[in-house]
């Protein structure tokens, strides 16, 4: 049954653009270094024009060298890098996620090492604790493209109706929630069917009580995930679901869904990571009037919690990594170093996302919105990787969803960490 | 014709194409999948052999079970909405007036794909702005559903979409069986007094006793290993509550990277429908068909 779902995906995969610029390079002389990603040009286009336009350059600078590329949406991407990785095809050049989704490419040997990309062309110039996200045991397998941190946005204008401040403690948050609830307003949109979704409420509350150190050493094995912090934000999250601080049904609905109510202002707050910034911004296909009425802010402090406001949820998001196998290894590490640079100096104008290398916010007209979070980004004290990010996929798919029974109020705060410390403990 | 089937050679090159086919998509991957299922193995990295590990694992899974029961009672409702079907196509097929638009009205939502009716029956369930939680606010209900969201609801919230979408399909075989029962055995029936139930009841479904059989199978392994709008819509939540095998299967498999302990469940999947066939096959099985 499964083979069969497999020669589907591959049947599928094949059948999907390949799109080569110049037929029978090979016979030419040229080297050919195979690249595929994930931005199709219909669903992501600033993005396709981007790596398009570094491309045609490359080309242009290493009139030897030929870069076929073959582009997929996500999850047909995901599906198709699993199959050519199984059959040992990795593409010489493809995108990937980082710690969990990576560690099974690591542990069968199918990346190379980028460490001597990073030492010569690239030192300083990636955020602190991006590149550690795709290194396994001190040796770093892929070159981050994106980074995110997780804001809350919020409605101003719901705000305002009800004469409600940006809350900076969590005291005060719960106010805001309070509030809106008495008035009939939804206070928090989350599509929880999604569970990474609710994952990072839960992250941030843990941050903010116990730490950043709390949830990654649980992880990591040097804590508990039974750690009275990680149990006391579980609690939380069970108080606001009882105050009825989340949309209602949210363990039924998808991101997207949930994100609805936000943009059709039926919920004054919704928290997601900075890849939602061109709808609040440069998008245009949402009008002006409601772009005005969105802010945004900081997960508030928790009283006697050991986090810091500037701590964040977080991190790179897809990043670039060279077969271990490719038989022109060399060009395509000198071919990853010039997209990762290119990609640095256009992502935000271009298409809205924040480069995990170091963006120099004075030069362009960015957006207000976006220098407040590049400025915010540079302050920022820590980043913790998503937690379904950096489990192991067993493991991770058990903290999702044991989320989900959290916020549905099928599983106790104890029961919710005592199953994650379980699965960590049989996955060691 | 007679030379053909004498040349046992001409018989092996016309099946090989089809037998070829069958092998590789369908006989292979079944043997493979049951290998796979004796395996550690992420889908990537080397594979481990562990003998029946997966499938003792199998056994104790509670989520396996929970998957399956899911499963089993999807099977019971869709043979259940048969017997509507049933009734429905019977009314159709006896001349009544606009037989023909009502069978193609019956017919759209096979025409539909999956993911389509998922996204029309998200937006009917959607707790706030769906069309089914407005309607019920005005008739007067203050607690509407969250339904999707509900673990005890989400399963029969499912089931209703995934009956209706295949009400078409069922209605047209019976719809065409029923037009198949001679017109002479019914007329010869109404000349002797009998009633339209009783031609319905005593003449009319006995003769068609054959293809109803053969639905039952089809619905029943249908639901066994329905997976599609289960996957779009709930994704099997929450918390497993709408979970079925071909779901969990799924899971396992390709967001777990359990690639072995999947295919077990693949394997397991495919054992329980056999047998299911089997047993139905048993179960209806009368010494010959009826004829009159």
């Amino acid at each position: 049954m499964s083979l069969v779902l497999i020669l589907v995906l591959a049947l599928t995969g094949c059948s999907s653009s390949t799109s080569s610029n110049n037929e029978s390079a090979s016979n030419s002389g040229k080297t050919v270094i195979k690249f595929m990603h994930l931005w199709p040009e219909g669903s992501s286009k600033a993005q396709y024009t981007i790596v398009n336009n570094i491309i045609k350059q490359y080309e242009k600078d290493h009139p030897d060298v030929k870069i076929q590329t073959e582009i997929l949406g996500n999850e047909q991407y995901k599906d198709k890098i699993k199959v050519l990785s199984a059959s040992n095809e990795l593409p010489d050049v493809g995108v990937t996620w980082a710690a969990g989704y990576l560690e099974p490419f690591v542990k069968g040997n199918m990346l190379a090492p980028l460490d001597d990309v990073i030492e010569s062309d690239f030192k300083d110039s990636f955020v602190a604790g991006t590149t550690e996200a795709y290194a396994f045991d001190g040796k770093t397998y892929g070159l981050p493209l994106e980074l995110n941190i997780t804001p809350v946005y919020y409605n101003k204008e719901i705000f305002k109706k009800y004469n409600l401040e940006v809350p900076k403690t969590y005291d005060e948050f719960l106010k805001v929630v309070k509030t809106l609830v008495d008035k009939g307003v939804t206070p928090i949109t989350l599509g929880n069917k999604d569970r990474w979704t609710g994952s990072m409420w839960y992250m941030y509350l843990a941050d903010r009580i116990g730490g950043p150190e709390a949830l990654t050493n649980a992880i990591n094995r040097k804590g508990s995930f039974e750690d009275p912090s990680l149990v006391k934000a579980a609690e939380e999250i069970q108080k606001l679901v009882d105050m009825k601080a989340f949309v209602k049904g949210f363990n039924g609905l998808s991101n997207d869904e949930a994100k609805g109510y936000f943009m059709n202002e039926q919920a004054a707050m919704y928290m997601m990571a900075t890849w939602e910034l061109p709808n609040y911004t440069t998008s245009p296909d949402v009008t002006q009037e409601f772009k005005d009425k969105v802010g945004y802010f900081k997960f508030p402090t928790y009283e006697g919690g050991k986090g810091d406001i500037n701590s964040y949820v977080g991190g790179p998001g897809v990043g670039l990594f060279v077969s271990e196998n490719s038989k022109v290894k060399d060009e395509a590490k000198d071919f990853v170093a010039y997209l990762v640079k290119e990609w640095g100096k256009h992502s935000v104008q271009d298409a809205g996302v924040i480069p995990a290398t170091v963006v120099d916010t004075s030069s362009g007209d960015l957006d207000q919105m976006y220098v407040d979070i590049l400025n915010d980004l540079a302050n920022a004290s820590n980043l913790t990787l998503y937690a379904d990010v950096q489990m192991s996929s067993s493991v991770a798919q058990v903290h999702l969803n044991m989320i989900q029974s959290l916020f549905g109020g099928q599983a106790t705060p104890k029961e919710f960490t005592k199953k994650q410390e379980q699965a960590l403990e049989d996955d060691k | 014709m007679k030379n053909v089937m004498s040349n046992k050679l001409a018989i092996a090159l016309y099946v090989l194409p089809s037998l070829l086919l069958i092998l590789i998509l369908i006989y292979i991957p079944i043997v493979l999948t049951g290998y796979y299922g004796l395996m550690d193995w992420d889908g990537i990295g080397k594979m481990k052999f562990i003998g029946l590990e997966n499938y003792i694992q199998l056994i104790k899974d509670k989520l396996f079970w929970s998957s399956t029961y899911h499963s089993v009672l999807l099977a019971v409702f869709s043979t259940v909405s048969l017997i509507a079907y049933l009734f429905i196509s019977v009314i159709l097929a006896s001349k009544i007036k606009g037989a023909n638009l009502l069978r193609k009205i019956y017919l759209i939502p096979m025409l539909l794909s999956s993911v389509a009716i998922a996204q029309l029956w998200l937006k009917i369930f959607d707790p706030t702005n769906g069309m089914l939680n407005k309607l019920l606010e005005m008739f007067g209900v203050e607690n509407t559903p969250t339904w999707l969201a509900d673990p005890n609801l989400v399963l029969f919230a499912i089931f209703i979409p995934i009956v209706w979408q295949y009400a078409g399909f069922y209605i047209i075989i019976y719809y065409a069986a029923l037009k198949g029962v001679p017109e002479e055995i019914i007329e010869a029936a109404k000349i002797d007094g009998a009633t339209p139930a009783q031609i319905a009841y005593k003449i009319k479904l006995p003769l068609i006793s054959g293809v109803i059989k053969v639905t039952i199978v089809l619905a029943i392994v249908g639901s066994l290993k329905y997976f599609d709008l289960i996957y779009v819509m709930t994704g099997g939540g929450p918390n497993g509550s709408s979970e079925v095998i071909a779901s969990l299967m799924y899971r396992e498999a390709f967001k777990s990277y359990n690639f072995g302990y999947g295919s077990a469940i693949g394997f397991a999947l495919l054992v329980i429908c056999l047998v299911m066939t089997w047993v139905i096959t048993k179960l209806t099985a009368s010494k010959e068909d009826v004829q009159y």
